[in-house]
């Protein structure tokens, strides 16, 4: 199950989590995320046939509160830590194709 | 070693009865914990932000309801230093990354609340590992801390900074956030006693996450006794929080001063064995086990098999929870925004500036594990890992009332010795992270020194929600100490 990573899926990985690397960077967490990922590999020695997977300690479902107004976050000050804000909303760059 | 004292002259619990009897004013308690910080905390670096000018109104507060005949609660006076990933509402809140640095909340944590409403006064925000992630400090974007009982040492991490704040007295006690070790291990190396809850004692509302199936908020402090205290103020269902537990929570220091007679103490044959363990730490482990058998409790060595893999499993789950969690560090509602012709590109330029080496470290990691191809073997494996360590504690809990363990194969190192190989910084956790996979309670108790005079830590680990007899375990290792170590 050791794929040894390269330098291609480091980059893929990359793009998929929205980071810039360098040519540098991109050979140094290359080399560090493979041997993470061989000391994972330690795991395939276990059986875990039919073992269920856990994804939270102890899981809650169907957490409910009761439905009762309560103030909400303050609009302005949650609006003066944004980067960049117009006419009460956030601003961001465009997000298709060419500006019309 | 410095001679630093540990939380000045008097415990937490002692001082807020000082305040609340109108016997010392918090003013006074306040400004003593001050001048040591003025002292040392350039060295020490233990803070992002030393919250004097909010500290000093409040403690002013705190003696005016004195003086007017009300009570201000069991902390009354008492100074709180915050890890800086707790929201405090108009008070920057870092999480030690240049992303959110300026960053103001709008809100207050829970926690944060709960401890205002008992009287505390909050000192200041404490450095971390950015975003957590880290075991010795050194991963802020805000320059490492120090060990104060040993500036050339990292305090441990990733709450390096409210570790190293209690030990230098700046503080009797702090709040730190434990994922895989980062509350106890960081106690260890600073000498000072702290503890992850069970998941979903303490609410997580609030604190910015990094793992949510791991992340507990948790207490530092200089004894057993006051750690009790912080936990038993902060503890408690939160209707903010979905993983709360909705049952009371166990009291910590329900069973203090009960001493150990008859309890069954199991020895974690893989961790107290665990390949590089130094061999003081193995020799402080084996001092502990005589004392408590001495006083009374009856310890075997115990198997937990599947712990041995905990390490493989928590650097799949951990990074994988990161990497979904971090997703929200777009530059568009708060943080940081480096500008771009278009959102992604807006995207990749603000993440690329504002997290540090160790956070994209983290998330291509977790990214690479839930990635097309890959989920089955890595992540998918590492949850049924998860399930095995559970049962394997399960089964030794059905033999004994607690377990113990070191709490890190070694005692502080130098400044700059694991960066540059983060697997060795990852296996500083190996005996903390399997309590985090379960969900369980476990605590860091100072005990002794190892061979360079610093402190070592003994970890009790409990099944979930055996804080009462955890703390009732630890303080008599406490007691029992060889003195001249931890404190």
């Amino acid at each position: 199950m050791t794929q040894p990573i390269s330098n291609s899926d480091v980059a893929h990985v990359a793009r998929l989590a929205r980071l810039a690397l360098s040519e540098e960077e991109l050979g140094r967490y290359t080399t560090q995320l493979a041997a993470v990922l061989e000391h994972a590999a330690d795991m395939a020695a276990l059986d875990i046939e039919g073992v269920p997977p856990t994804a939270h300690p102890f899981p809650l479902a169907n957490v409910f509160r009761e439905d009762v107004p309560r103030p909400c976050l303050d609009r302005d000050e949650v609006l003066s830590q944004a980067p960049d804000v117009e006419d009460d909303r956030f601003r961001i760059p465009r997000i298709l194709g060419e500006a019309p | 070693m410095s001679g630093v004292g540990p939380a000045g002259p008097s415990s937490a619990s002692e001082t807020a009865a000082d305040v609340r009897q109108g016997r010392r004013t918090a003013t006074a308690v306040l400004e003593e914990h001050l001048r040591r910080i003025a002292e040392r905390e350039a060295d020490v670096h233990a803070f992002n932000l030393v919250m004097e000018d909010q500290a000093r109104s409040r403690a002013a507060e705190i003696d005016g309801m004195v003086a007017a005949g009300d009570d201000p609660g069991p902390l009354a006076g008492v100074p709180v230093a915050l890890k800086d990933l707790l929201c405090t509402r108009g008070v920057p809140t870092t999480c030690s990354s240049r992303i959110l640095a300026g960053w103001l909340p709008p809100y207050d944590a829970t926690v944060v609340g709960r401890l205002a409403a008992a009287g505390a006064v909050f000192i200041g925000k404490t450095n971390m590992d950015e975003f957590a992630m880290g075991s010795s400090t050194e991963h802020s974007a805000f320059g490492p801390t120090r060990n104060p009982r040993c500036l050339g040492r990292v305090p441990g991490g990733s709450s390096g900074g409210s570790a190293a704040a209690v030990a230098a007295g700046f503080a009797p006690l702090a709040l730190g956030s434990d994922t895989g070790g980062s509350i106890r291990q960081p106690a260890a190396l600073c000498g000072v006693v702290g503890a992850k809850p069970t998941y979903g004692v303490v609410s997580r509302y609030g604190l910015v996450a990094f793992a949510s199936s791991l992340d507990q908020i948790g207490p530092f402090a200089a004894n057993v006794a006051d750690a009790a205290l912080l936990l038993d103020t902060i503890s408690g269902h939160d209707p903010l929080d979905s993983t709360s537990l909705p049952a009371s929570p166990p009291l910590a220091s329900a069973n203090l001063g009960r001493g150990a007679d008859g309890l069954r103490v199991g020895v974690i044959a893989e961790l107290a064995g665990a390949e590089g363990i130094a061999h003081d730490v193995a020799s402080r482990l084996a001092e502990a086990v005589d004392a408590l058998a001495a006083a009374g409790a009856k310890v075997e060595e115990i198997s937990v098999p599947a712990v041995r893999y905990g390490l493989s499993a928590y650097y799949m789950i951990a990074p994988a929870e990161a990497s979904s969690n971090l997703a929200r560090y777009d530059g568009v509602r708060y943080g940081l925004r480096v500008p771009g012709a278009d959102i992604t590109e807006m995207y990749m330029a603000t993440r690329s500036a504002g997290f540090g080496p160790e956070v994209k470290r983290r998330i291509m990691l977790g990214t690479y594990a839930l990635s097309a191809g890959y989920y089955d073997a890595y992540y998918g494996k590492a949850q049924k890992v998860r399930t095995l360590i559970i049962r394997d504690f399960e089964e030794a809990y059905r033999s004994f009332d607690v377990l113990l363990s070191p709490t890190a194969p070694t005692t502080a190192f130098e400044l700059g010795a694991k960066t540059a190989d983060p697997l060795t910084m990852y296996l500083n956790d190996v005996c903390t992270i399997p309590s985090n996979l379960a969900g369980h309670p476990a605590i860091s108790v100072p005990f002794g020194t190892g061979d360079d005079g610093l402190p070592v830590g003994v970890q009790v680990l409990a099944p979930a929600l055996g804080e009462t007899v955890m703390f009732q375990v630890a303080e008599v290792l406490e007691a029992a100490a060889p003195t001249g170590g931890g404190q």
